[in-house]
């Protein structure tokens, strides 16, 4: 379908899913604060409700435990709801009935029902979004069996995991990054699905891979393309599905490269970087020629003051530098400067505040 | 005038029949549980409703066999009074293939979806939104099913009953919650939960809803509250709460008694099984000259051998394999 493929951006292919999902099958059903609002839900849910009508695009009480728990309903009696959550913090009110409900009620009933519900979370990042509007708990639900987690990172990708998410008959984690919003990208009209498990190899190299979740993608492809002009070829892969963990594509690139880096949006400790460690410890030792290392955030909060978060947010400089430790190459104190004027707070120049 | 003994039941007696026989079967079935946990092959923790059948015969005998229900921890009440399957039943307390999880739930985890039985949840409360969400779909379908959300009244100090109490009012949702107040969250009781100038129902009434208080051990009056509460919502008239006054005789979990431990008196114990509701209704009955001795000897014996056989199948029954660990974690689309 090459000939109906046209460029959108991020937040475009997800509203263009959503229109697609709405318009295929009528058990299809969205909820959350703000869904119908007049921006759109960052521009995700433009103009659905008025196309589809208040009793399939709709605004909620501002309730996400229980709204939750009555999607689950929803969902077992012949709906198929995906509930929405501007920022992913929203999202812990619910844990009980995401990770103790959803997740087992498959496994925990025998196999006796089915629990179609997709759980939308978006990452804030940037403009002071600080401590409780920016975490990244992707592995949070990553640990929970029953559930599957994905994390698109390309526009195409967007819309063809969140319809499969849709059509998938398990509760999945569904997880977007504010800052790929804008991104754009060549996405198909019409339906299609990006299958929920394989990875993507964003960029093809031979001497380091590097692993990277969500909107450290584009950081990796960043620093794939400096570590270039020092003539080091890295590949870079997209993980896109968390669980299930497409290990394959992983394993395949350590052992032709022998040292990785791995990227994630999220702390290190017990995190989903240290999941990447352990799986080319356990499967691939004899590969591996160099230490791993990690790029992910601090063990701290997020601050909110751009002086703080600049200090927070581990750039493509840093996966330079990891790199470069990996190839037992010297530090180059370059790696980290910040060009002068950058405002490493805002997604691109053109942003101004609030979010 | 037609002789007595050649009318045919009035429907009256037909319902009360219903209702004793019911609560009969409830109260036999986990006395039985009560008499085998000894033996240390049911293992898993039972939470038995003994002394509260009436609140669970009476609501199920309002209901459709189409409609649904839900419960928490203190379950087997509801399911056996919504149809549930009795063998299946006892097969998942025994943790065997034949349970109605396949040994995956427990006694915690009951259900029965051709009886209407959704499932049952230990975490307090966290079936009330999934009933709401029931409800909601069969609106949005333009189905005319009723849902029943059981809980019991520590239940309504979590947060979702109020997130869902609120949707439903909203929504005016086909559902009726049915909160039964056996006085203790474990062993916490109201006065340290619940501020005592203000009843459970009247939470409900605060969301908009239709609320009622009932005596939980009059299996009639409960039948009688759940009948219009059935239209109510059926009429799409919005969801409906009823507040039933009842008591848990044994334990809070398993299957003895813990007056001794402190946390209620004895006396308050006798007090309630004075209001026992299968002996009252009994008497009830006799008084009134709709009981028959005969018939209810006879259901009793069919009961004790439907129990017996159930007990003996599950324990007969091959557990699941172990290589079937990590079936149903996922369905197959």
């Amino acid at each position: 379908m090459k000939s109906s493929a046209r460029e959108l951006t991020y937040a475009e292919a997800i509203r263009d899913a959503f229109a697609v999902a709405l318009e295929r099958d009528p058990r299809v059903l969205l909820l959350g604060l703000g869904v119908p609002d007049p921006k759109g839900f960052f521009g995700t849910t433009l103009g659905l409700q008025k196309q589809f009508g208040a009793d399939r695009v709709m605004d909620m009480p501002c309730a996400e435990n229980g709204m939750t728990g009555v999607m689950l309903g929803a969902a077992l009696n012949g709906l198929r709801p995906v509930i929405n959550h501007q920022r992913l913090d929203f999202a812990l009110l619910a844990m009980d009935p995401m990770c103790t409900q959803a997740a087992k009620w498959h496994y925990m009933f025998g196999g006796a029902m089915k629990m179609p519900v997709v759980f939308r979370m978006i990452i804030g990042r940037g403009w002071g979004q600080g401590p409780q509007h920016s975490q990244c708990l992707h592995s949070w639900f990553a640990h929970i069996p029953g559930l599957k987690v994905v994390m698109p990172t390309t526009p195409h990708d967007a819309k063809g995991l969140l319809l499969a998410a849709i059509e998938d008959d398990n509760p999945v984690v569904f997880i977007e990054h504010r800052w790929l919003h804008h991104l754009k990208g060549e996405v198909p009209a019409g339906h299609y699905t990006v299958p929920i498990g394989p990875a993507r190899r964003a960029r093809a190299g031979r001497d380091v891979t590097i692993v990277a979740f969500s909107y450290m993608v584009l950081e990796a492809l960043e620093a794939a393309e400096k570590l270039a002009e020092d003539g080091i070829d890295a590949e870079v892969i997209d993980v896109r599905s968390l669980r299930p963990l497409d290990q394959s594509l992983l394993l395949a690139s350590l052992r032709k490269t022998g040292r990785l880096v791995v990227a994630d949006t999220g702390h290190s400790t017990a995190g989903m970087a240290a999941e990447i460690l352990a799986i080319a410890g356990e499967s691939a030792f004899g590969s591996l020629r160099a230490a791993p290392r990690r790029v992910c955030f601090p063990d701290c909060p997020t601050p909110t003051s751009p002086s703080l978060s600049a200090e927070y947010y581990p750039r493509a400089g840093h996966i330079v530098a990891a790199v470069r430790a990996t190839l037992q190459r010297p530090p180059n104190d370059d790696d980290l400067l910040v060009p002068a004027g950058a405002e490493l707070d805002k997604p691109n120049p053109a942003f101004t505040g609030p979010f | 005038m037609l002789a007595a003994a050649t009318l045919p039941p009035t429907v009256a007696t037909a319902l009360s029949v219903r209702l004793l026989e019911s609560m009969v079967r409830i109260r036999f079935v986990e006395e039985a549980i009560a008499r085998h946990y000894a033996g240390q092959q049911m293992r898993c923790p039972v939470h038995l409703s003994i002394g509260q059948e009436a609140a669970a015969a009476g609501v199920c005998a309002a209901l459709r066999a189409d409609d649904l229900a839900m419960s928490g921890h203190r379950s087997h009440a509801h399911y056996l009074a919504k149809g549930g399957d009795l063998p299946a039943m006892i097969a998942e307390l025994y943790g065997k293939a034949t349970g109605c999880c396949q040994g995956r739930g427990g006694s915690m985890h009951l259900v029965d979806l051709a009886a209407g039985f959704v499932g049952a949840v230990p975490i307090v409360g966290s079936t009330i939104p999934i009933a709401t969400g029931l409800a909601f779909a069969d609106r949005q379908l333009k189905r005319d099913r009723v849902t029943v959300a059981f809980l019991g009244e520590a239940a309504t100090e979590e947060g979702v009953f109020h997130e869902s109490a609120n949707f439903a009012s909203l929504h005016a949702l086909p559902l009726v919650f049915v909160c039964e107040n056996n006085l203790y969250s474990v062993y916490s009781p109201m006065h340290v939960r619940q501020p005592a100038h203000r009843e459970v129902w009247q939470l409900a009434a605060g969301h908009g809803i239709a609320a009622h208080q009932g005596d939980g051990n009059d299996p009639l009056a409960v039948h009688e509250l759940m009948h219009a509460a059935v239209a109510h919502a059926r009429a799409g008239r919005g969801p409906v709460f009823l507040e039933l006054k009842t008591y848990r005789w044994r334990e809070h979990c398993g299957p003895g008694f813990d007056n001794h431990i402190g946390y209620r008196t004895e006396a308050e114990y006798l007090a309630w099984r004075e209001r026992d509701p299968i002996a009252r209704f009994e008497h009830r009955l006799q008084q009134s000259g709709e009981f028959d001795e005969l018939r209810h000897a006879q259901f009793k014996d069919a009961v004790e051998a439907e129990i017996a056989a159930a007990f003996a199948a599950a324990q007969l029954a091959p557990f699941p394999a172990g290589t079937s660990l990590l079936h149903h974690v996922y369905a197959e689309s």
